[in-house]
């Protein structure tokens, strides 16, 4: 019984990492400037931890397959030294790591979520409701109009809430159902939702914020590649959840501003 | 503590659970609640809920800084004049409720049943605690007081996220306190019965929870007057 | 020479004769013990269930469920599920594991059984509160299941309940009417039961200890379910008030998680200031230490257990308890790292990022002492001990994936998707009932004066193994492919390739389900037809092994049990030939 829980621990360990090691299921491509740091920060992880997982399962299977020796005349054995090199290492193994990745790691999030956008970044408004996203640019005027729940209206379009006939801003404000946007040039979004809890998240960017009824969240980011990528929505708010997405275009440059125009041209 | 008496002479053995050493704890002159007793377990049961109840009033008072601090639509209001008036009863009955308790500690053990002098003692502890008694209600009602008057400005319990905090912060501890009625009045039954068997009536719990409602009110108080 | 009462104090009740009084409303922890673990097993098979009909869901969406349609018409017409049916039975699965099996289980079940006798105590400090606590428990329970069956169904806002979604009410969709606020009154009413338990708990353990049991002599899961109980008592204490808070937001029209100008259902809402990161750190800051009191208590069956068939000392006994203390110390420090990505505060990420790895040091101590004593040992192989081994193997796989979520950076990445899913079923559906199978294999010829049937619990070990690691080992790699969690169907462009690992992961969830009613079969049958057990079939050390099988009313007989030694004493040569030394035994190992 104990020889074939310690071969069961050491298949099942074995073929589990080797999926983790063959990147059969793995993370998309990387396409933007801050993704770099958090795989790099994703693969050290997954080394160090996928050492601690071999090791530990195995020295499991080792030391069962030891334990069940049935001689009647062996006798226990005490571990060498006791508890305290043991709970030595782990303090000082564990706490070396722990150092370390939180170190490197806060780089990696600083990039993300403590660096402000850049000064040039393309501004872009972004509303999450039950179970869509829009997408406003500020138009040629380059202002947001002001937002007013009580005039939203999916009916006529209107799903931010926009009062062009009294607002001078909201006038040219351009309202799609994807995002695009150029390569190469630094985007902000203003995330804000309209109803319940929503989340921004797209795999190939290494990005995923909330959004939060009430407040208007800052996202930032750099795409390197163009492409046709997928939001998809991650913070459960309600039955059409699983069906909430929207397309990211990133697109050459003059690629995006003849989007553009046509766009502002409506 | 709790008032345990002992007969004079009496030798106070205190378990040592196997570890050799004295026990630490020594019997203060005629108050001792001793190790295993019934008083000491209700003791440490009321100090476990205290701690509970004060941990959810801590939650309560974070919610509060936080909503305060979410959004700009905080309207302060006068606090009704009549809550500083129950902050007195409420005090006023934590002492009625020590002095019961100093009386009834002060019957020698002996004269619990007889009659005479000792029932005097025991009869005038209690009579302290029904004034405890009473002085609670009457602080309840004042609370009921408080917010008629602020019924009467508009501030009901939705109106306003202060006024919300206003009237659940009461509210709990109003609560807190008619609980702590229902036991008192489990005490008083126990102590008539017995003819004073303090030990086993749970006088000492009581008046730790009793204590602690009247610090929680100070607290609020505080709380309420400082953020409203 | 003034007698210690603990006797006298503790039974204040003599034996009940009636039915009634013996078997529902008893005050005796042992039948109260029993009532917990008979709620917790009600509870698991529903919480099973509900998984089945998620997974079914998920690997053939198209496919209709037979019967489903007679559960809910709504929900399920001609037994195709709706997506909003789909997220209601994912809540009721979350709310009721987490709830009322991973807290009852492991915590309230045997702890109230095993905790008074393993100090040897005649029962809990407060027997009616004991007995109010699981009628309470089972009153929640109640409200829960009525959830099921109101006309807009169970909610659909999962066992964290975010507002608003959770606070708005039912323009934010169906369940979250009625529904909601049956979830909100039973938590409500479960916290009641909880702290009620938690005060019984750390009253008896600090004052119905008997003569010479110290601390440092108490057994392993006492130490596990003190910990716990402190931990629960200041937890749920918190989770109470954001209850109410919701139930206000919901009935009564006040703004405490609800901002100004949000738009359900085209209707504009009259809410406005409220804070929906309010609801998340309120629940959080109970959430977290919540998932501590799931897996401290089945750490401390497996320390008590593990040493009984390896016939040697745990190792490190002292560290052991302390790291049990620091992780309930720290669990209170760690909470925001459920919210890394919320919008809180982006500094807040580092301070809670750096307690939140730094709890991987206890843990990683404990799982090292834990193969320390498998080192060197003389197994003795049982279902009990195989699911101690077990359980060793999947607290590995469950805290290393933590380590990845503990991240800041690498949590922007891993938050919400199926990695997530596999960390949490990894240390707390599996590690944590692993803990609860090896107790009831352990605990269940004194409980019950009848042994298991080894055969089938050795049958139930190994399907369920393999089986837990078919299930969420692939999650792991889902996860990593950016698998969201929480969709009812798979329908973006990048997860249609993934569907055929859920169809294979929900295979192994049917299969290794299945495998669970062998358990059951074996719990009803060893009751009535098991062979008789003796005092201590599995020849232990701690007091409950000191006493008949099963114990009786007051536990020991009448005796005063007095306690020499701590309950390590394996792998010592006694004076009457045997390999180890009992608790109560006057006999002192000899120094090694």
């Amino acid at each position: 019984m104990g020889k074939l829980f310690a071969v069961a621990v050491i298949a099942i360990t074995l073929i589990s990492v080797s999926f983790f090691v063959m990147h059969t299921w793995w993370m998309p491509i990387d396409i933007s400037t801050t993704g770099p740091a958090i795989d790099h920060q994703l693969e050290e992880t997954m080394t160090g931890s996928g050492l601690l997982f071999l090791a530990g399962q195995l020295v499991l299977g080792l030391f069962v397959w030891q334990a069940s020796d049935k001689n009647p005349a062996r006798k226990i054995k005490l571990f060498p030294g006791g508890a305290s090199p043991l709970v030595a290492a782990a303090i000082i193994l564990v706490g070396i790591e722990i150092l370390t990745l939180t170190f490197v790691g806060t780089k990696a999030w600083g990039a993300v979520n403590l660096a402000p956008a850049a000064a040039d970044s393309l501004h872009i408004d972004v509303q999450a409701e039950q179970f869509a996203f829009y997408f406003r640019y500020a138009g040629p005027d380059g202002q947001f109009g002001g937002l007013h729940p009580d005039k939203i209206d999916d009916g006529s379009g209107n799903y931010f809430g926009l009062d062009p006939a009294n607002d001078v801003a909201a006038r040219d404000d351009v309202v799609v159902g994807s995002l695009v946007i150029p390569v190469n040039r630094p985007i902000l979004l203003s995330l804000h939702s309209k109803d319940v809890g929503h989340s921004f998240y797209v795999p190939e960017l290494r990005i995923q914020q909330d959004f939060v009824p009430g407040i208007e969240i800052p996202v930032h980011f750099t795409a390197t590649q163009t492409g046709k990528f997928e939001i998809v929505c991650t913070q459960l708010c309600g039955l059409g959840h699983y069906n909430m997405k929207a397309y990211l275009q990133v697109m050459s440059e003059p690629d995006y501003e003849q989007w553009l125009k046509s766009q502002e041209g409506q | 503590m709790a008032t345990t008496i002992l007969p004079p002479g009496a030798e106070i053995t205190l378990d040592d659970h196997g570890s050799g050493k004295p026990p630490e704890r020594t019997p203060r002159q005629r108050q001792v609640t001793m190790p295993g007793s019934q008083a000491q377990k209700s003791e440490t049961g009321m100090w476990v809920a205290v701690s509970a109840i004060g941990m959810s009033f801590a939650a309560f008072t974070s919610a509060m800084i936080v909503r305060q601090d979410a959004s700009t639509d905080w309207q302060r209001f006068q606090l009704p004049h009549v809550l500083y008036l129950n902050t007195l009863i409420l005090l006023a009955s934590s002492v009625t409720l020590e002095l019961s308790r100093q009386r009834i500690a002060a019957m020698p053990d002996a004269a619990r049943h007889a009659a005479g002098s000792a029932k005097a003692l025991l009869a005038n502890g209690i009579y302290w605690l029904y004034l405890t008694a009473a002085l609670g209600l009457i602080f309840v009602l004042g609370q009921l007081l408080a917010w008629r008057n602020l019924a009467a400005q508009g501030l009901f319990l939705a109106t306003n996220p202060s006024s919300s905090f206003f009237y659940l912060f009461t509210a709990l501890h109003a609560v807190h306190l008619l609980g702590g009625m229902g036991g008192l009045f489990y005490v008083l039954r126990k102590l008539v019965r017995s003819g004073g068997a303090v030990e086993t009536s749970g006088l000492s719990a009581f008046s730790i929870y009793w204590h602690f409602m009247d610090l929680l009110w100070v607290y609020l108080l505080l709380l309420l007057a400082m953020r409203m | 020479m003034h007698e210690t009462s603990a006797s006298h104090a503790a039974h204040q009740h003599a034996a009940p004769t009636s039915f009634i009084r013996k078997h529902v409303f008893s005050l005796d922890h042992k039948v109260i013990g029993k009532q917990y673990y008979g709620l917790a097993l009600l509870a698991v098979f529903i919480g099973m269930g509900l998984s089945w009909l998620m997974r079914l869901h998920l690997g053939w969406p198209a496919w209709p469920i037979p019967l489903l349609d007679k559960l809910s018409a709504v929900g399920a017409p001609s037994g195709v599920m709706t997506p909003e049916y789909y997220l209601s039975l994912m809540t009721m699965h979350g709310t009721i594991m987490v709830f009322f099996v991973l807290t009852n289980a492991p915590f309230a079940a045997f702890g109230n059984y095993f905790l008074p006798i393993q100090i040897g105590a005649e029962d809990m400090a407060f027997p009616r509160f004991n007995m109010m606590s699981f009628w309470t428990t089972f009153m929640a329970f109640l409200v829960m299941m009525a959830a099921f069956f109101v006309t807009d169904g169970p909610p659909i806002s999962g066992w964290t309940a975010y507002a608003p979604l959770s606070a708005v009410g039912g323009d934010a969709g169906p369940g979250l009417k009625v529904g909601q606020t049956l979830w909100a009154i039973s938590i409500a009413i479960f916290c009641i039961g909880s702290l009620l338990g938690a005060l019984n708990f750390i009253a008896t353990t600090l004052d119905l200890r008997t003569k010479g049991m110290s601390l440092a002599r108490m057994p392993y899961c006492s130490w596990a379910w003190f910990v716990t109980s402190v931990i629960a008592l200041l937890a749920f204490a918190v989770l109470l008030p954001a209850c109410i808070l919701l139930i206000l937001d919901r009935t009564a029209g006040t703004s405490f998680f609800i901002p100004a100008g949000l738009v359900l259902s085209d209707k504009l809402q009259p809410h406005s200031g409220g804070s929906p990161l309010l609801w998340q750190h309120l629940f959080w800051f109970f959430g977290h230490p919540e998932v501590y009191i799931a897996i401290l208590p089945s750490i401390g069956i497996v320390c008590h257990i593990l040493p009984v068939f390896a016939r040697k000392p745990l190792l490190g006994p002292r560290a052991t308890v302390g790291c049990m203390i620091a992780i309930g110390f720290l669990s209170y420090m760690v909470w925001g790292h459920h919210m890394f990505v919320s919008g809180m505060n982006p500094f807040s990420a580092t301070l809670f990022s750096v307690p939140t790895l730094f709890i991987t040091v206890p843990a990683t101590i404990l799982t090292l002492l834990l193969l320390g004593s498998v080192y060197g040992a003389k197994m003795r192989f049982t279902s009990a001990s195989l699911f101690c081994l077990g359980f060793i193997s999947v607290f590995i796989s469950g805290g290393i994936s933590g380590f990845f979520l503990a991240q800041p950076s690498i949590d922007i990445y891993l938050h919400a998707t199926y990695f997530v899913v596999a960390h949490f079923h990894f240390v707390m559906a599996v590690a944590s009932l692993f803990g609860v199978f090896a107790g009831t294999y352990f605990w269940f010829p004194k409980m019950t004066g009848r042994m298991m049937n080894e055969a089938l619990g050795k049958l139930h070990f190994w399907l369920t193994f393999v089986g837990v690691y078919a299930i969420f080992m692939p999650m792991h790699y889902l996860g990593l492919a950016g698998n969201v969690r929480r969709y009812s169907a798979f329908v973006d462009d990048y997860l249609i390739p993934l569907i055929p690992v859920h169809k294979f992961i929900t295979i192994a969830a049917l299969l290794t389900g299945a495998a669970q009613f062998i358990f059951l079969f074996n719990l009803i049958w060893s009751r009535f037809k098991g062979p008789i057990a003796s005092e201590n079939p599995w020849e232990a050390t701690s007091l409950e092994w000191s006493t008949t099988t099963p114990p009786p009313f007051d536990n020991f007989g009448g005796k005063h049990m007095v306690v020499y030694n701590g309950p390590n004493e394996y792998g010592v040569q006694s004076s009457d030939g045997k390999d180890f030394i009992m608790q109560t035994s006057p006999e002192k190992a000899p120094a090694s």
